[in-house]
């Protein structure tokens, strides 16, 4: 099983070449946007199988089918913000339906695409119930940290201490006061057939990552770090590195999850990073760097470390 | 071959469903419409039907779902009340904008707060400006016919938008009544194949459904769904014909009862039309000129053939089974009253207030607002609004 599973990424880019972009050029997405990065990856992995595409509100979807034009050479549907996971539901079940009653006899994958606010907040109870349901889906989070497309507010997927436009760092408070929300390993808790934890910098792991879980038959759930220069307030041309460190620094471990059980961490770095590192980096943690809130880089470091730590463990009991 | 038997309304729409044979349905619970999902739930573990059955997790993922399944491809269906139907709103306009031909039975009931489960037509008046075809049902025989002609207005080339059906809560949908039902094989034939124009399982030429779209192009948009609207007026009266040539029982866009010479006139829809009827009844044996009009379609509105047929009366009382706060009087006075500015004549309109969250009403209280009425045409005097049997 897992030697089918590994990808000569070399030959799928070009063979993927070669035919089309399913995720065309084009769109409005910033430059040095981490999401369609994602996104032609998941092609790539994707290729050649058919694919059906349910796409939630936010960046991508707003810079990408802009009337009359469209990035997307796949069927694809938007309906709302929430409910990614319910209206690719709908489709999938559509497809049983008429397969079942013969009137249709292709093999399509469905898969589903929401930002980190339509996945982790407002989607996740549709999410859940997808799992729960088992619909024979992907669904597929970029995860940029905040809601970016409304103009960078805090999500519960932004990390502790970042500045955002609803938890703003100011003289009394150090931007967002709260950890986030682990989705990855709660949506694993629904014991799917896979889910994973992946960056996009490195496409190998997150392409290999897609690939099995479109093999499944049944939910998968994939969790793909994409920064946004804009929210993160980074050079475009750092998009990549940011992903990197942040996976180097443990801060988003890759990992799996494979049939509800088997716990893997794909990726332990040489060298850990200092969370810093990361952090410098980036404009929205520059107010944690002045005097006044002096300690909570250590308080995030150790949160890290012991987040890190506890997910070596699951790996090691649970393998 | 029809036959006869006992139905709830509940029963004799999911006994609609169970023969229309749906694709997809997506089914969430909420009194008092459960009850259809729960007996349709027993077709599909029983393999009367092909349908995929959805269980989701809450209402708005019910019409997201539906919305998924009628793009791609097939015939989809559900039903739901009240705080579902309130849970669901947002895509309402998204299942009439992206054209899906969806039919869902509204079991009326009231909205919150205070919580109450029993009937008004509150829900389905919230919802009576996001592209749905409405039909609103007497009994369990409409709620069961107005379901299979839904499939076919619904699914209409010319048409293409959602239908919802709207059924009295526990009044109709809970209570058992005699009713009429043809064979499988008959309903069937009538709704024939669905025939998706677009669909998002045909990969070989991908579309994108559900674009973002700036001012240069919205309003085209929606002047289609506009479009399709008014083109729905012609299809209903056809499929209403053809479906009483075929079984026969008639259906138009209201009824007229005993209306031709009419000078009292009480225009009321759903359930509470067969209180009016009979009372009306009595006051016709009395050589009393009176009748009533009961909208069957309220969206799109039959203003014009409504404002022909009422512009003879004298004075008219509308009956509103929901609120429209801050406005003068209740959604169907306000669709009556503008439906008359299309005419010369002009009647006068009252508007009643009644039977909010089930609040009896019997026929005695039709009969006080006719003394009302009979009283105006002497005095010249009359409450244009107020509430029927409401503590003080
Ligand atoms: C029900 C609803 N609430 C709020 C919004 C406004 N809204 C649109 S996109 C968005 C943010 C999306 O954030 P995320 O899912 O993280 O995607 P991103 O924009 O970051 O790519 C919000 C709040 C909406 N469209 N619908
Ligand atoms: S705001 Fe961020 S997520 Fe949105 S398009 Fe720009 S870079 Fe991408
Ligand atoms: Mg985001």
């Amino acid at each position: 099983m897992e030697g089918k599973l590994v990808l000569n990424f070399k030959e799928l880019a070009e063979r993927y070449e070669k035919e089309k972009e399913m995720f065309t050029r084009g769109h409005r997405l910033c430059a040095g946007c981490g999401a369609p990065i994602a996104l032609r990856h998941m092609f790539m992995a994707a290729y050649p199988d058919n694919v059906v595409v349910s796409n939630a509100t936010g960046c991508v979807e707003v810079s990408t089918t802009l009337y009359p034009y469209t990035s997307w050479r796949v069927p694809y549907i938007h309906t709302a913000f929430e409910n990614a996971a319910a209206t690719i539901s709908g489709v999938e079940a559509m497809y049983k339906s008429l397969k079942r009653q013969g009137k249709i006899n292709k093999d399509i994958k469905f898969i589903a695409v929401g930002g980190d606010g339509g996945t982790y907040d407002i989607g996740f109870q549709a999410l859940s119930g997808a799992m729960e349901r088992r619909h024979n889906i992907l669904f597929v989070c970029y995860n940029n940290e905040a809601y970016m497309n409304t103009g960078i507010q805090r999500s519960s997927a932004t990390p502790f201490g970042a500045s955002t436009t609803t938890a703003p760092a100011g003289k009394k408070v150090p931007g967002k006061l709260q950890h986030r929300k682990d989705l990855t390993a709660i949506i694993a808790e629904h014991k799917p057939d896979y889910v994973a934890q992946a960056s996009i910098n490195n496409p190998r792991d997150f392409m290999t990552k897609v690939r099995k879980a479109l093999d499944k038959n049944g939910p998968s759930f994939i969790n793909v770090l994409a920064p946004c220069p804009r929210g993160w307030q980074h050079p475009s041309e750092l998009t990549v590195e940011m992903a990197q460190i942040a996976v180097d620094a443990c801060i988003w471990p890759l990992y799996e999850v494979d049939e509800g059980y088997h716990w893997k961490v794909n990726y332990i770095p040489k060298e850990k990073r200092p969370v810093k590192d990361w952090l410098e980096k980036q404009g929205r943690f520059k107010h944690l760097f002045s005097p006044k809130y002096e300690g909570l880089i250590e308080e995030i470091q150790k949160y890290v470390d012991r987040e890190w730590e506890i997910l070596l463990k699951k790996a090691e009991v649970f393998a | 071959m029809q036959k006869f038997d006992a139905f709830t309304g509940n029963l004799a729409v999911a006994t609609a469903m169970k023969q229309i044979n749906p694709d997809v349905c997506a089914a969430y619970p909420i009194t008092p419409s459960t009850e259809i999902m729960m007996i349709f739930a027993d077709f599909v573990s029983n393999g009367e039907v092909n349908t995929e059955l959805v269980t989701v997790e809450s209402e708005h993922s019910a019409m997201s779902a539906c919305i998924g399944a009628s793009l791609a491809g097939g015939r989809v269906m559900t039903a739901t009340s009240s705080a579902g139907l309130a849970y669901m709103w947002e895509l309402l306009s998204v299942a009439s904008g992206l054209r899906c031909p969806i039919v869902m039975t509204c079991v009326n009931r009231a909205l919150s707060a205070p919580l109450n489960i029993h009937c008004d037509h509150s829900d389905a008046m919230g919802a009576r400006d996001t592209g749905w075809i409405q039909i609103f049902s007497e009994n369990a025989q409409e709620a069961y016919d107005n379901v299979i002609q839904a499939i076919r207005i619904a699914e209409h080339k010319d048409v293409k938008l959602p239908v919802m059906v709207c059924v009295d809560g526990f009044i109709i949908s809970h209570s058992y009544e005699k009713m009429q039902y043809m064979e499988d094989k008959e309903v069937r034939d009538f709704v024939g194949e669905f025939k998706p124009y677009k669909s998002l399982l045909n990969v070989e030429k991908p579309e994108t459904f559900g674009a973002m779209v700036l001012p240069n192009y919205y309003m085209e948009f929606k002047r289609q769904v506009r479009e399709g609207m008014e083109r729905a007026r012609q299809v209903i009266l056809e499929v209403g014909e053809e479906f009483s040539q075929r079984f026969g029982r008639y259906y138009s866009n209201f009824e007229n009862y005993m209306l031709d010479d009419a000078d009292f006139v009480f225009v009321v829809m759903n359930s509470a039309a067969g209180t009016v009827k009979h009372v009306v009844k009595n006051l016709r044996e009395k050589g009393i000129k009176a009748g009533v009009l009961k909208p069957r379609v309220f969206r799109p509105f039959p203003f014009k053939e409504i404002a022909d047929t009422l512009k003879n009366s004298k004075i008219i009382c509308v009956l509103d089974r929901a609120e429209t706060f801050g406005a003068e009087g209740g959604p169907l006075y306000l669709e009556i009253k503008s439906a008359l500015q299309t005419i010369e004549s002009n009647p006068t309109v009252i508007n009643r207030i009644f039977g909010l969250g089930q609040r009896d009403f019997l026929p005695y209280h039709v009969e006080n607002v006719f003394k009302e009425m009979r009283n105006y045409l002497d005095s010249g005097n009359i409450k244009m609004f107020d509430y029927v049997n409401l503590r003080d």
